[in-house]
């Protein structure tokens, strides 16, 4: 492939830019009803913010956690790193490649399509219950790398081997598989192109404990192998705690923390942070702590006063500048940012 | 009043009857919830968890068949109850959060209805007050905006609100009992900890006594006063939370413990357990189920599973244990 072949540029591998997503809602009239009322200005439609002004960037062989409760655009901005979604604005660059340029409807086909690939949330769900674990994986070579017979079932076993799926498993179904075993379906189809950042979106979830552990070191050691870059979305933070480097922290599709793993667990700098980290079940007493109860009600995405603070009015701190003035992402410590005035 | 247990199940064993075979998914099960406690339900998937608490309700699926065993709930044995009276218990005195609340709720009804519904019919509220009741229970389960809400259809409310609302439903009748099935899973960790935080009130204030099921054991540690072990059909250890966590005694507990991530393990230190859940239709299934996976089998695991009490309430079914 063109795209692989070309040298390493420097730099991150993921550059991510003031990226931004909006959906119009709420227009309660029909286009019917829209287009007759035309002697009457037209009231701009509402805005749901979904991703706002989002930057960050994944490092080589990095992985990188994105944490946050559900509906704080997660997954929208998963979408548009993903090329599923096209964005409002902002740019998403790929080792040097600006992907944001090409539609979303025609990136399937695009020699790119295979340099960022993902793992969905259910492996059940995700696998198309007409076709053998075989096909699943050999779906993306046939499409994206244009491989057939014998190379392609070679290619397959060898995907197998690696994601320890055994080999006598690939004739069957979905539903002749364990969810482990689903779930080893899922990381050989996104690894079989080879790609070089990979999204993974709650792959544990829908798995036993004693299971996701094996599917959580089985990642760990793809990634060492293959060299690949993590992009990994969780609300199990102590799943994000053991796999990842840095963790982005996201409250209504912005982001109000990011860091070194470690030390965000360990010290969290923005309020929602620390309700969020204190939230974790503890199951040894010793080491539980007076949990930090969020009070209030979310603030609406939909047009989001922009000099209010998203977190003002479930925040413990909140105060009136909170109400005046966004905080914006700002350095705390060498490797540390933060939204928060008084963080 | 206290020395009564509000739910005692003892001996209970249920077979499935499938087309491959009879499949013994219970044995024997047996573990008491006291008033105004919190029990938690662990083990694996496939262990009779589920099971168990369908057992309990009388809503088993019309293959599975209850061959021995009492459910004593205040002072009847619900097994032995008709399906009339049954079906009186059930919503006022006995109560379930079902897991999957997108498929547990009607999705062609108002939630305020559905709410409504379960007051009136087990709750003695007229059709006139059950919509204002209705709106005070969402209140309580901390759905924001509950008037707008309550006209709501369960589509048009995300995963945690209709979880929400199941919980509503279940705590509408203020029961004796709630079995609360994974209620937690899938929402966020914040969520989750009001949910439990809301169980917990209820259970304190009105000595409803709960059984929890759930596979993470950190959040059953956290929140359950006692844990029930479950796996493959056998209660395998029952025992305070503090205890369980700090000594298991079971060694399958044990390597669910160590598989547990948590604050302070690397990922290369956690273990996972070797083996799966023995095939229940087996003729040859060993007294123990978990043998064929343990590392401390010897001889004596060939004989009749013994209940050791190895400490103040806590129970272990192992010849070995730890």
């Amino acid at each position: 492939m063109t795209v692989s072949a070309s040298p390493v540029p420097p730099g991150p591998l993921l550059d991510v830019a003031e990226l931004a997503k909006r959906f119009v809602v709420g227009s309660k009239r029909g286009l019917v009803a829209r287009a007759l009322s035309f002697s009457k200005p037209a009231a701009p439609p509402s805005l749901l913010h979904a991703v706002d002004d989002v930057s960050f960037t994944v490092g080589r062989g990095e992985t990188v956690g994105l944490v946050g409760e559900s509906g704080c655009g997660k997954s929208t901005l998963v979408r548009l790193i993903n090329r599923l979604l096209d964005p409002t604005s902002g740019s998403i660059r790929l080792g040097g490649a600006e992907l944001s340029d090409f539609r979303a409807s025609s990136f399937a086909g695009n020699p790119h399509r295979a340099r960022i690939q993902m793992v969905f949330q259910d492996a059940g769900d995700s696998l198309n219950p007409r076709y053998t674990a075989a096909d699943a994986i050999a779906d993306p070579l046939r499409r994206l790398k244009r491989m057939s017979g014998a190379q392609l079932k070679a290619r397959v076993e060898a995907l197998a081997d690696m994601t320890g799926l055994p080999r006598e498993l690939l004739p069957r179904f979905p539903h002749q598989l364990s969810g482990g075993q689903k779930a080893r379906v899922g990381i050989a189809r996104a690894i079989a192109v080879s790609p070089e950042l990979l999204i993974l979106d709650e792959p544990t979830a829908a798995l036993d404990v004693s299971v996701q552990v094996v599917i959580l070191q089985l990642l760990q050691q793809l990634k060492r192998e293959l060299g690949m870059s993590y992009l990994f979305v969780s609300h199990d933070l102590n799943v994000v705690r053991l796999l990842c480097d840095r963790v982005l922290v996201m409250y209504l599709g912005k982001i109000v923390e990011h860091g070194p793993a470690a030390e965000v667990f360990a010290n969290p700098s923005h309020p929602y942070t620390r309700a969020l980290i204190s939230a974790i079940p503890q199951a040894d007493p010793e080491r539980r702590v007076d949990r930090l109860r969020l009070g209030g009600e979310p603030r609406s995405p939909i047009d989001p006063n922009p000099n209010v603070c998203r977190f003002y009015g479930r925040c413990p701190k909140g105060t009136p500048r909170c109400a005046e003035e966004m905080p914006l992402l700002r350095p705390a410590g060498a490797a540390r940012q933060v939204a928060c005035h008084f963080a | 009043m206290t020395a009564v247990p509000t739910l005692a199940v003892d001996d209970l064993s249920v077979e499935f009857r499938t087309r491959s075979g009879v499949v013994k998914v219970l044995e024997h099960v047996g573990f008491r919830v006291d008033r105004g406690e919190k029990v938690a339900l662990v083990g694996e998937s496939g262990s009779g968890k589920s099971v168990t608490a369908f057992a309990v309700m009388g809503i088993l699926d019309a293959a599975g068949r209850v061959t021995s065993g009492r459910v004593m709930f205040g002072g009847s044995d619900l097994l032995a109850l008709s399906e009339h009276d049954l079906a009186e218990q059930r919503g006022r005195e006995l109560s379930m959060i079902f897991q999957n609340p997108r498929t547990a709720l009607n999705p062609i009804r108002r939630v305020g209805r559905q709410i409504a519904d379960v007051l009136v019919r087990h709750g003695g509220a007229t059709r006139n007050d059950a919509p204002r009741a209705a709106i005070e229970m969402l209140k309580k389960v901390r759905i924001p905006d509950p008037e707008r809400r309550a006209e709501a259809y369960p589509f048009e409310l995300s995963g945690g609100m209709c979880q929400r609302i199941m919980i509503a439903i279940a705590l509408a009748c203020r029961p004796a009992l709630l079995i609360a099935d994974e209620p937690t899973t899938g929402l966020d960790v914040t969520t989750q900890a009001v949910i439990m935080d809301l169980i917990g009130e209820l259970a304190a204030e009105s000595g409803m006594a709960t059984i929890f099921i759930t596979h993470d054991l950190a959040l059953a540690a956290e929140y359950c006063d006692r844990i029930v072990v479950m796996h493959a059909g056998h209660v395998v250890e029952a025992a305070p939370a503090r205890d369980l966590f700090s000594h298991p005694r079971h060694p399958y507990a044990a390597k669910l413990l160590a598989a547990t991530p948590g604050e302070t393990v690397a990922l290369e230190h956690l273990a996972s357990i070797p083996g799966g859940l023995p095939d229940l239709r087996r003729a040859d299934l060993p007294p123990c189920r978990y043998a064929e996976r343990c590392e401390r089998r010897t001889d004596a695991c060939a004989q009749p599973l013994p209940q050791r009490t190895v400490g103040d309430g806590h129970v272990v079914a192992c010849w070995s244990p730890l």
